[in-house]
């Protein structure tokens, strides 16, 4: 165990210096890219170009830049371009409304995925199977922001069942920010569930056949022990990766086109407009926030898997 | 001839050794593990009607300057903020004195209504749709060709260039294509890159591509190392054959199938990957029109003028769902028991 937490942390090192170095270095690439201009604005004379690439320091070398701009992260004390803001204080402001975006629509979807897949396992080629399939093609087609488009001209604009977006802290009115957020919940979840109750449904569907299933029948346990015991918690497994992946990429800002439609201040909301100023303080270290959660709940899908199945062992 | 129904066609090419006195024995010829899958396919109904939905869309997208000029007598661009419009006897405003746009009114002039500009909704529309198809198909290209080619050289060659190329992959793979599609696609959008124009329809085209290449490329990766240890690469390494020789002629052709299961798939992920990066400013730029621009443009303003989001959203739902299903019954054709995923 603390072999695999030494060699995780290292490798999570490794990935952000990478992460960080790649972005940096797109930035750096790109020829018709000029910061200090982009700071300056459109109509900034070359004389004001200079003045301003001189008070970021880009003037300077890039590995100099470079170093610069981590010393200034890991210090807390970056800036970003485009509004004088610090980074990382908005990021620490922000992450309560992503992480109240994210954690509820996660567990609605992994519950829903969950006993909708088994459902459709043990239904195969019935009608629930197959409008459990006409979902998750679906969920693979519609693009979220046109189906919170839709949701919010239909519930919220048409009839106004649902307020018209919005955020309130859980802090100010637990009531009122469940009421904000539940069909921004639901457009993250209803996309997801498609998908994952497939792939849990074909892991069940080749479960069932496996020896130690019939084994357990052998020894007389009831078909709904066996079936949670046995076969619904092997076939947990490639859900639970999947789903390490899916949900540190929301919480690093993934989450940043349903942001952006119901009007969440997150970080994904804070990551769009930095993209769209190409604004690279915010996007790198949005990048390297993104790239920490990958590597930790990569971590924790591998420890759940190892306490599901007493077989794995954890290294690397 | 009985077939095992699950077995791929690259597999099923290596079991099919037929021994010499079969011919002799009168037997029905073997159908070949191609032809069988195709035969799959051509009985999956609901495919083929969605096969035939994407074939429509398409044949209605490239005839758009047709229907522009002989049915809606109007340009894409040439907007029309004054102009009327007889509906039933009545003449209409084409854009109310509130800057309102006439709706849908199912006739050859302004057959979906009308934008804020006055501009022919229906003609925009598969215009639009020319440029979302061309991205998606260029995308796809560079994907299939590019993903293909370092799968193959990291997984047959390995050593050096494996270490070079997996990395690479692993790097793309490991960021939201979203966020990645739109920092790379805002700063190209700003100056192009070298000879092409910052508005250039190949910038989205060459920035999707990109993003999904590791998306093929690892997979076909793991298969080419699975393959390289196979008995015929060895025969034909035995037999003095070179590197090239071998990728190309025994293990392409047996990772084929894994190849065009991808296709269909990756064309659908280029497509709503397009919209997502023009809805978010960073894929299609003006005065180019497609499905993710007018669809962008339409929400911003859902609340008073619904039909400029709904008609573009449904265009381009239907035409990512029929290639995904399209998808998911060429899949089942060729290996019932397979699973590819991506993420968005």
């Amino acid at each position: 165990m603390a072999r695999f937490l030494v060699r995780r942390t290292l490798s999570a090192v490794a990935l952000l210096f990478a992460v960080s170095v790649v972005v940096f270095g797109i930035f750096e690439i790109i020829p018709s890219y000029n910061p200090a201009r982009a700071i300056a604005g459109r109509n900034a004379n070359a004389a004001t170009v200079q003045e301003v690439a001189h008070k970021f320091g880009l003037d300077k070398p890039v590995y100099a830049q470079y170093a610069n701009t981590m010393k200034l992260i890991f210090s807390g004390e970056i800036i970003d371009y485009q509004n004088d803001l610090n980074v990382v204080d908005q990021f620490r402001q922000r992450f309560p409304a992503t992480l109240s975006l994210v954690i509820p629509a996660a567990i609605l979807w992994m519950l829903a995925a969950i006993v909708l897949g088994s459902i459709s396992a043990l239904k195969a080629g019935k009608f629930a199977d197959r409008a459990l399939m006409v979902l998750a093609i679906l969920g693979v087609s519609i693009p979220i922001f046109l189906l919170a488009a839709v949701l919010l001209y239909l519930l919220a604009f048409k009839t106004t069942i649902f307020p018209n977006t919005g955020y309130v802290a859980i802090g100010d009115s637990p009531s009122q920010w469940a009421y904000h957020l539940i069909l921004p919940w639901f457009c993250i979840a209803v996309l997801s569930v498609g998908f994952y109750s497939r792939v849990l449904r074909s892991n069940l569907l080749d479960m069932v056949n496996q020896d130690f299933v019939r084994t357990a029948r052998a020894k007389g346990l009831s078909q709904r022990k066996v079936f949670r015991r046995h076969v619904l918690r092997n076939s947990l497994m490639p859900i639970i990766t999947m789903f390490g992946l899916d949900f540190a990429t929301l919480i690093g800002g993934a989450a940043l086109v349903t942001e952006a439609v119901f009007n969440i201040p997150g970080i994904g909301q804070y990551e769009a407009q930095a993209i769209g100023n190409l604004d690279v303080p915010p996007i790198l270290v949005g990048a390297m926030f993104t790239g920490f959660f990958v590597v930790l709940f990569g971590a924790v899908a591998d420890i759940v898997y190892a306490l599901l199945d007493p077989r794995v062992r954890l290294t690397g | 001839m009985a077939v095992d129904p699950v077995i791929t066609p690259g597999a099923a090419q290596r079991a099919e050794v037929i021994p010499a006195e079969a011919e002799a024995r009168d037997y029905t010829p073997a159908i070949g593990p191609w032809k069988l899958a195709l035969r799959r396919l051509r009985r999956n109904r609901v495919a083929m009607v969605f096969a035939g939905i994407f074939l429509a869309i398409v044949v209605v997208c490239v005839l758009a300057p047709v229907y522009a000029k002989h049915v809606a007598h109007i340009a894409p661009n040439q907007d029309n903020v004054t102009g009327t419009i007889k509906v039933g006897g009545h003449v209409k405003d084409v854009v109310s004195p509130q800057g309102l746009p006439i709706g849908p009114i199912w006739q050859s002039h302004y057959f979906f209504g009308a934008d804020q500009e006055g501009r022919d909704v229906a003609v925009r529309l598969l215009y639009g749709g020319r440029t979302s198809l061309e991205i998606g198909l260029l995308a796809t290209a560079i994907i299939i060709i590019f993903g293909t080619l370092f799968g193959l050289l990291a997984g047959y060659l390995r050593g050096p260039v494996d270490a070079v190329l997996r990395p690479l992959m692993e790097l793309i793979w490991s960021f939201p294509p979203v966020i990645l599609g739109v920092a790379v696609g805002t700063a190209l959008a700003l100056g192009g890159i070298g000879p092409i124009k910052g508005n250039s329809l190949l910038i989205p085209a060459f920035i999707i591509g990109v993003i999904y290449i590791p998306y093929l490329g690892k997979p076909i990766r793991g298969e080419v190392l699975r393959l390289r240890e196979q008995d015929f690469v060895e025969a034909a390494r035995a037999q003095g054959m070179g590197p090239w020789r071998i990728m190309i002629s025994e293990i392409l052709p047996n990772a084929a199938s894994t190849i065009i299961v991808f296709v269909p798939m990756m064309l659908a992920y280029a497509i709503l990957l397009e919209a997502y990066l023009s809805f978010l400013g960073a894929g299609v730029q003006a005065p180019n029109a497609s499905w993710g621009t007018l669809l962008s443009d339409g929400i911003q303003i859902i609340d008073t003028t619904p039909h400029l989001a709904l008609i573009p959203g449904a265009m381009l739902v239907l035409c990512v769902l029929s290639i995904n299903v399209v998808g998911d019954g060429v899949r089942d054709a060729l290996d019932p028991r397979a699973q590819v995923r991506i993420k968005t």
